[in-house]
């Protein structure tokens, strides 16, 4: 296929358009790589946004950052530093005491430094690093350019260890964060259960970053998650319907993303967005819904033996 | 030949001075009131809006002022129903950032610029600064702080007791609108100094540092003012001094090293009001 052809634009026929894209090595394994993404963050997306620990996955989505900059600066691959950092800057959220110290302004005032400081510090290793500045934004707004197939394999290994992980300690964490106190009474091991979710969340952000960059893991993280929460309030039922999500706004970012010039992070982003908004919308009419219809039933059955129906 | 004979160095210092200056004043109160969560909202505000206005073909401070003087306006009309709904305020942030990158691609594809143009929002460039520029940050900045400075008292009273200063007619509202109007103009200008992602640090550092120095809110207000413009002549010292660092690296680093040390000597007062720590 020559480049022309293979240029031609989307054609309205989407089996033809799907095996166009599909002839690129680099496409395909994007494929690949976004569906592992997507599976796995909507999966940890899910319990985080159950747990309201998204400003901790906030915290570890902006730590990927200095993590990738470092590594790129040290001459390793990208794909360690995300993992080093965001695992060890879960495992520090994690050892943090969560009471005492202060009150709730000094604990924001001290987050809101550390981010800051951590973006900073990525910002010095990509200055240190000198002709990398282009690539900053591939970074920080995510590209689908480039994948390997060696990395594609360490995302499936990673994200198939974890959601085996969750999949042990799915059933307690559950109850955990519905209900922590009760799960402690009944010697659910409460504390031991966070941190393990705190890890995988740090997994979870570290492979999302790879794909949306970092500035933008929120989208499949978190709404993906908020929106099928909204849709059902069944555990299994919104589990499912988080990952058919993922991987829908996903597929759609990348078929999107590869026809038009722009970075696939916005892609993301605006189309989970738009499932969210929709998701939320159809909960505002659904509960409005029965007042409307509550009246025209109730009106004939009150005045009915007034009017006297013929 | 020393650092003040360099026009950039000193345009940097004048636009720095009034920038800090009026960050410390309004992250005092943005720490006081709980609200630095805003505060992180207005930056990826701030970053969409500065590469709109580039992408439109207008100067970058007018997308920048437009974007988070209406986001503020927004966040206060809609008040207390909007902070409490975490997941749906990540969502909108997000979703405007990714807007953010899709004007940084339109203007980095149609603009005459390269694509390095969102790297100097997201990070600053403080020693880009012309002299026309750094004067109209220094003077907005001065009028911001004095802004500040006018509501101090009602403001203090509504932020540390709101049902008690409403109930003695202290106009609650709308003084937490005027504040968030403040704040989002104080964003618009640090941008310019370190960046829509690091102007948290600029809010937050300062502000955190003088809150555990001293309980008393007026000393901390000075006291938090005082330390912002320290930090930023310290660290534009420091990044003349050594140019591989990036000035926005610097004036953080100091920051968050007199805050790193001020945890560590001072200790935790015992508090009369403990309120519940926010949750990870």
């Amino acid at each position: 296929m020559n480049w022309a052809e293979a240029n031609a634009g989307w054609s309205w026929n989407p089996a033809a358009d799907i095996q166009q894209i599909w002839a690129f090595p680099f496409m395909v394994n994007a494929f690949r790589a976004g569906t592992v993404v997507a599976v796995l963050a909507a999966v940890i997306g899910w319990y985080m946004v159950l747990r309201k620990q998204s400003f901790a996955g906030h915290t570890l989505s902006v730590i990927s950052f200095p993590g990738a900059a470092c590594a790129t600066l040290l001459g390793v691959s990208a794909g360690l530093g995300y993992f080093a950092f965001c695992v060890g800057g879960a495992l520090v959220i994690a050892a943090i005491p969560r009471s005492g110290q202060g009150g709730r302004s000094q604990e924001s005032a001290l987050t809101g430094t550390v981010q800051a400081f951590l973006l900073a510090c990525g910002f010095l290793f990509v200055a240190l690093y000198k002709g990398f500045l282009g690539g900053v934004n591939a970074l920080l707004f995510g590209s689908f350019l480039g994948i390997t197939t060696t990395q594609v394999i360490t995302l499936a290994v990673v994200a198939a260890l974890a959601l085996g992980i969750l999949a042990l300690i799915g059933r307690p964490l559950l109850f955990a964060s519905i209900d922590g106190d009760v799960a402690a009474a009944r010697r659910v091991p409460v504390r031991a259960l966070s941190v393990v979710f705190l890890v995988l969340l740090g997994a979870a952000t570290a492979e999302a970053s790879q794909i949306t960059g970092t500035l933008l893991v929120f989208a499949l993280l978190v709404m993906p998650a908020a929106a099928a929460q909204q849709i059902t309030a069944r555990p299994a039922l919104s589990l499912v319907a988080a990952v058919l999500i993922a991987v829908l706004v996903t597929w759609c970012a990348l078929v999107t993303a590869y026809y038009s010039p722009y970075p696939i992070g916005f892609y993301v982003t605006t189309f989970a967005f738009g499932v969210y908004a929709l998701a939320r919308t159809g909960r505002a009419l659904a509960a409005i819904r029965p007042d409307v219809s509550e009246e025209p039933a109730n009106t004939p059955v009150g005045h009915a033996p007034l009017g006297g129906t013929p | 030949m020393s650092a003040f004979s360099h026009p950039f160095f000193l345009h940097a210092l004048l636009a720095g001075t009034g920038i800090a200056f009026a960050a410390g004043l309004v992250g005092y109160f943005l720490v006081l009131r709980a609200q630095v969560f805003t505060g992180d909202a207005l930056s990826h505000v701030a970053f969409t809006g500065a590469l709109a206005g580039l992408a439109l073909g207008y100067d970058l401070r007018l997308g920048l002022f437009a974007a988070t003087l209406a986001f503020a306006i927004l966040m206060g009309l809609v008040g207390k129903r909007g902070r409490a709904d975490d997941v749906a305020i990540g969502s909108v942030f997000s979703w405007i950032l990714g807007l953010g990158a899709f004007f940084l691609t339109l203007y980095a594809t149609h603009g005459a610029a390269d694509g390095t143009a969102g790297v100097g929002v997201l990070f600053g460039s403080i020693f880009g600064l012309s002299a026309g520029q750094a004067w109209l940050a220094a003077a907005v900045a001065v009028g911001i702080g004095l802004a500040v400075l006018a509501v101090t008292r009602p403001l203090l009273f509504a932020s540390v007791d709101e049902a008690v200063a409403a109930a003695r007619r202290v106009p609650v509202r709308i003084l937490g609108i005027v504040f968030l109007v403040l704040a989002g103009a104080c964003a618009a200008e640090a941008t310019q100094a370190v960046g829509s992602l690091l102007l948290l640090g600029l809010l937050a550092a300062p502000a955190g540092t003088a809150q555990r120095l001293t309980d008393r809110p007026y000393r901390a207000l000075a006291l938090s003012a005082g330390l912002a413009v320290t930090e930023m002549w310290a660290g534009l010292a420091l990044s003349y001094a050594a140019p591989q660092l990036p000035p926005s690296f610097s004036i953080l680093a100091v920051a968050t090293a007199a805050y790193a040390v001020t945890l560590g000597v001072v200790r935790n007062r015992p508090r009369t009001r403990l309120r519940p720590v926010q949750a990870w």
